[in-house]
C-alpha cells in the first residue's frame, strides 16, 4: 500500500464526491418539478360571469381552476348582520368591507378551509354556510364562527367587468 | 471475507441483520471478488443498469402526463414537449435512453461473445441475458407505438401482422393482439399496459442474472478459472465502482450529446404525423437496433419461413453454449475464431445496413449472403471450430508467469509495471 | 488499433438511420445560415416575429397549428412579443367557447390560454376547400420531414416551370424539391405579399427564412433552453469525468503497486 500523500488524495476524493452529489441532485430537480402546474395550467386564465339574472338572496356557484366559487346577491339584512359583528367574536378577523368592496356581492371560493369539502348554502347557525364534513359554520360573510376550520373562506382575486358581469381571476 | 463469517459491527446491525440479512447482501456486494484485469468492455453491465433505472424512472414521469388513447396520445407527447415543467427533457432521454440502451447491450453481448463468457459455469446467465434482450426489444417496440405518429402505427401494423404467418390460427392471434380488425385504440391502450410491467420484469431478471453471475464469479479477458479471492482480484467497492463509474460518465457525455443536440436523429421524421390508417409511409424502417432482424425476415421470400428465420436468430444465440464446442472461453488464445468473431461483427453490421434500405436487387442479394453466413457461423463454423482450432497456450492465472509467453493483455501490464 | 476499429464500427451502425433518411431523398436544398444550430444556437426575435406575421398572413388561412396557444408568442425563447403585444394578437381572433348558460355557443375575442384558432373546423372540411389535397398542421412539421428546416426552405422557394415531357393536372404545381415534384400548394410567397413593420425587405427568400425559423420554434419551443442546459450538463460531466479519472488512477494504484 502507497499512502503517501493522504491529504491530497482525501482532497480528490471528498472532491469528486461533491461534485458528484451536485449533479445527482440537479437531476432529480426536473423529476420533482415535472409534477408542478405545467404552463397550459397556469396560463388558465379567467372565467367570465353573467350574474343578471341573480336575485337577492340567491348564490350560483361557478367552476374557476377546477374548483367551486360561490357568488351570492346579499339581502340588506344578510350585509347588516356581516358588518355589525364584532372583531372580538370571530376566530379570523376581517372586515366584511375588505371581504365585499360591492356589498351586495360576496364572491368566494366555495371551498372549507377545513379539509376541503364544499360547505351547504343557507345553512348553519350563523345563516351562512354550514360544512357537512366536520361541521364547521360559517357566517353571512363567509367568515368562520364555529367548528374546526381555522381560516375564512377565500375571497379570489375578482372584478366587475360591467354592472352585470364579473371576471374571476 | 466470505459471506457467512461478516457480522455488522453495531449491535442494531447484528439484531437487523439476524432477520434480514440486508447487510449480509451490502457486504457481499462491496466485497465481490472481481477479477483484477477486466477492461472497459466489462463496464456496460454497469452502465446496462443505468440504462434501465433511467429508462424507469423517465418512463414513470412521463406516464404520469401520457394519455393512452388514440385520439389524445399524439396530443399529450406534444404536451409532454411544449408545457409539462422539463416534458422536452425527459421525453428526449427517455426516447434516446432506448437507443443508448440498445447500443450498451449490444457491446454487451458482443463482449461476451468475444471472451467466450457464455461458456461453462455460466449458461443460465447468458440465457437470461438473451431472454432481457428479448423482452427490451418488446418493451422498445411497444414503446415506440405509444406516440401515435404514422411510424408508431404502422410498425406496429407490420409487427403484429408476423403473427398472421402462423397458420391456421394466424388471423385470430392478430385478431386477439389488436383487439380488433386493425391496430387501433384496443391496441394502444394493452401496449401501454405492457409496455410498463415490461421493465419491472427485466428489472426482476437483472436481479436473477446478477445472481446467477455472483455464483461463479465474472469471466475475464484471459478467460481463465481464478482462485477467488486471491492477488487475481479486486474488491469490487471501490475498484470496480470506480472504473464502471468513470466509464458511464464517457458514456452519459455521448446520452448528453443526443439529448441536447441532435435529440431526433435517431428517430423518423414520419414518426411526427399523427398516425393515419389510410396512408402509409414511403418507407417503413424499423428503430435501428431492430435492423438486422429486420433485414433476415425480408432476406427469406416465405411469409413463415421469414419469421421463423428471424426468431431463429434471436433464439439460436441461447443454444451458443452449446454450439460453440471449444474448451477455452478467450478469443484472445483463438486465433482462428477471432477472426471469425470479426466477419461475424461485420455481418451484422451489414445486416443492419441492408435492413434499412429497400429489400431490391443487390440489397435484397446481399441481405440474403448476410443472414446465410449469420446461421453458417453459429451451426458450422462454431462447432467445427472447437475441434479443428489450434489455440494459443492459456497462462495458468492473471499475475503468475505465462506459459508459452502467449500475447497477453494483463502480461503486458505486468510487465510495465515491472519496470517502474 | 483494434478498440479504434471498433469504435469506428459501432459509429458506423449509429449513422445508419441518418444516412438512410438523406440517401432515400438526395435532394441537395438551398442553404442558408440558420441562427438556432450549433451548441449555442438560438433564435433571432426579429426573425421569428416577421415569421409569424408571415404565417398568420399567409400560411394560417390554410394550415392550422394546433399545438400553439397565442401564450407561447411571449414566452421566453420564442418571438418574446410583450404580453400586451401577445394579448392583442390574441384578441385579434375569434373563438368559439360555450355553452353558455342557454347551450348556445358563442364566439368571443381569444385569450392567450386560447390555442391557435384553425382555419377549418376538422379535416374533412380542409380537405374540401382544398381540391381533396390536406393542408398539414404545421405545429410539428419541421420534425415530421426527413429535410426539416433546409427542406422547408428550400420548398418554399422551389417553384418552377415543369420541365417539358411533364404535364401537370389543374390545380397540381411543379416543384424542383416536393417528392415526387408534384404539389397540391400553389407558390405561397411573392415578394412584397407581407409589409414587414420592421422595413425588411419581404422578398421570397426573405420570407422562406424568416417563416422556416418560426416553424422550427414552433416545432420545438424549448430548443434554446436545451442548447444552454446541454452546454452545462456536457461541461459537469467532463469535469467530473475528469475528477473521477484521477481518484480512479489514485485507488488502482494500489494494486498496481502490489504486481
Amino acid at each position: 500500500m502507497s499512502d503517501k500523500k493522504p491529504k491530497r488524495r482525501e482532497f480528490l476524493f471528498t472532491a469528486t464526491t461533491a461534485v458528484g452529489a451536485v449533479g445527482a441532485a440537479a437531476v432529480v430537480w426536473p423529476m420533482v418539478d415535472q409534477m408542478n402546474p405545467d404552463a397550459s395550467v397556469k396560463a388558465l386564465a379567467s372565467t367570465e360571469v353573467d350574474v343578471s339574472s341573480v336575485k337577492p338572496g340567491n348564490t350560483i356557484t361557478v367552476l374557476w381552476r377546477g374548483k367551486p366559487v360561490f357568488i351570492r346577491r346579499r339581502t340588506k339584512e344578510e350585509i347588516e348582520e356581516a358588518r355589525s359583528v364584532k372583531m372580538e367574536e370571530l376566530i379570523h378577523p376581517e372586515k366584511d368591507e375588505d371581504r365585499a368592496k360591492n356589498p351586495e356581492w360576496l364572491v368566494m371560493v366555495g371551498v372549507c378551509t377545513h379539509l376541503g369539502c364544499v360547505p351547504l348554502n343557507d345553512k348553519g347557525d350563523y345563516n351562512g354556510w354550514f360544512c357537512p364534513c366536520h361541521g364547521s359554520h360559517y357566517d353571512t360573510s363567509g367568515r368562520i364562527r364555529k367548528g374546526p376550520a381555522p381560516w375564512n373562506m377565500e375571497v379570489p382575486k375578482y372584478e366587475f367587468v360591467n354592472a352585470n358581469t364579473i371576471k374571476i381571476g | 471475507m466470505s459471506d457467512h463469517d461478516y457480522k455488522p459491527k453495531s449491535k442494531v446491525g447484528q439484531w437487523f441483520n439476524d432477520r434480514l440479512p440486508l447487510l449480509t447482501l451490502a457486504n457481499h456486494l462491496t466485497d465481490y471478488p472481481t477479477p483484477k484485469n477486466l477492461n472497459y468492455w466489462w463496464t456496460f453491465g454497469g452502465i446496462l443498469t443505468f440504462c434501465l433505472i433511467t429508462q424507469i424512472i423517465t418512463g414513470l414521469t412521463l406516464a404520469m402526463h401520457y394519455i393512452a388513447h388514440a385520439d389524445m396520445a399524439f396530443e399529450s407527447v406534444e404536451h409532454i414537449m411544449r408545457d409539462v415543467n422539463y416534458g422536452w427533457l425527459i421525453r428526449y432521454i427517455h426516447a434516446n435512453g432506448a437507443s443508448m440502451f440498445f447500443l450498451a447491450v449490444y457491446i454487451h453481448i458482443f463482449r461476451s461473445l468475444f471472451y467466450g463468457s457464455y461458456k461453462s459455469p455460466r449458461e443460465i446467465i447468458w440465457i437470461l441475458g438473451i431472454v432481457i434482450y428479448l423482452l427490451m426489444m418488446a418493451a422498445a417496440f411497444m414503446g415506440y407505438v405509444l406516440p401515435w405518429g404514422q411510424m408508431s402505427f404502422w410498425g406496429a401494423t407490420v409487427i403484429t401482422n408476423l403473427f398472421s404467418a402462423i397458420p391456421l390460427v394466424g388471423e385470430g392471434i392478430v385478431t386477439w393482439l389488436w383487439g380488433g380488425y386493425s391496430v387501433d385504440n384496443p391496441t394502444l391502450t394493452r401496449f401501454f399496459t405492457l409496455h410498463y410491467l415490461i421493465p419491472f420484469l427485466i428489472l426482476g431478471l437483472v436481479v436473477l442474472h446478477i445472481w446467477a453471475l455472483h455464483v461463479p464469479g465474472n469471466n475475464n479477458p484471459v478467460g481463465i478459472d481464478i482462485k477467488k479471492p486471491s492477488k487475481d482480484t479486486v474488491p469490487f467497492h471501490p475498484y470496480i465502482v470506480i472504473k464502471d463509474g468513470f466509464a458511464l460518465l464517457m458514456f452519459m457525455i455521448v446520452f448528453a450529446f443526443f439529448v441536447f443536440y441532435t435529440p431526433n436523429i435517431l428517430g423518423h421524421a414520419d414518426n411526427y404525423i399523427e398516425a393515419n390508417p389510410m396512408v402509409t409511409p414511403a418507407h417503413i424502417v424499423p428503430e435501428w437496433y431492430l435492423l438486422p432482424f429486420y433485414a433476415i425476415l425480408r432476406s427469406v421470400p416465405d411469409k413463415l419461413l421469414g419469421v421463423v428465420a428471424m426468431l431463429s436468430a434471436i433464439l439460436i444465440l441461447a443454444a451458443l453454449p452449446w454450439l460453440d464446442t471449444s474448451k477455452i472461453r478467450s478469443a484472445v488464445f483463438r486465433p482462428l475464431y477471432k477472426q471469425f468473431y470479426w466477419i461475424l461483427v461485420a455481418d451484422v453490421l451489414i445486416l443492419g445496413y441492408v435492413g434499412a434500405m429497400p429489400a431490391e436487387g443487390l440489397y435484397l442479394l446481399i441481405a440474403r449472403v448476410a443472414t446465410a453466413y449469420y446461421f453458417l457461423h453459429f451451426l458450422v463454423i462454431l462447432p467445427v471450430l472447437g475441434f479443428k482450432e489450434r489455440t494459443l497456450p492459456v497462462p495458468l492465472s492473471i499475475t503468475e508467469p505465462i506459459l508459452g509467453g502467449s500475447p497477453n493483455l494483463a502480461a503486458a501490464r505486468h510487465r510495465e509495471s515491472k519496470i517502474k | 488499433m483494434k478498440k479504434l476499429f471498433k469504435l469506428i464500427l459501432i459509429l458506423s451502425l449509429f449513422s445508419l438511420n441518418s444516412s438512410q433518411i438523406f440517401a432515400a431523398e438526395k435532394v441537395d436544398y438551398l442553404k442558408t445560415d440558420w441562427s438556432f444550430k450549433g451548441l449555442f444556437g438560438k433564435f433571432d426575435r426579429a426573425t421569428l416575429q416577421r415569421g409569424y406575421q408571415v404565417y398568420t398572413e399567409v400560411c394560417a388561412s390554410c394550415h392550422s397549428m394546433k399545438y400553439l396557444s397565442y401564450r407561447n408568442l411571449s414566452e421566453e425563447g420564442g418571438p418574446e412579443f410583450s404580453e400586451a403585444a401577445a394579448k392583442a394578437i390574441a384578441a385579434s381572433f375569434e373563438v368559439k367557447d360555450g355553452p353558455n348558460a342557454d347551450g348556445e355557443m358563442f364566439t368571443r375575442p381569444g385569450k392567450l390560454s386560447d390555442k391557435f384558432v384553425m382555419p377549418y373546423d376538422n379535416v374533412k372540411a380542409a380537405q374540401a376547400a382544398n381540391g381533396g389535397a390536406y393542408p398539414p398542421d404545421m405545429s410539428v412539421l419541421v420534425k415530421a420531414r426527413g429535410g426539416g428546416v433546409d427542406y422547408i426552405y428550400s420548398l418554399l422557394q422551389g417553384y418552377e416551370d415543369p420541365p417539358s415531357g411533364v404535364t401537370l393536372d389543374d390545380g397540381v404545381y411543379y416543384n424542383k424539391y416536393m417528392y415526387g415534384n408534384k404539389i397540391r400548394m400553389a407558390a405561397p410567397l411573392s415578394d412584397g405579399i407581407v409589409e414587414y413593420g420592421d422595413g425588411t425587405n419581404a422578398s421570397v427568400e426573405q420570407m422562406s427564412k424568416d417563416v422556416t425559423t418560426f416553424l422550427m420554434w414552433a416545432a420545438e419551443p424549448h430548443l434554446e433552453a436545451r442548447h444552454q442546459m446541454g452546454f452545462k450538463a456536457i461541461v459537469y460531466l467532463i469535469i467530473l469525468t475528469i475528477l473521477v479519472y484521477f481518484s480512479m488512477k489514485k485507488i488502482w494504484s494500489r494494486v498496481e503497486s502490489e504486481v
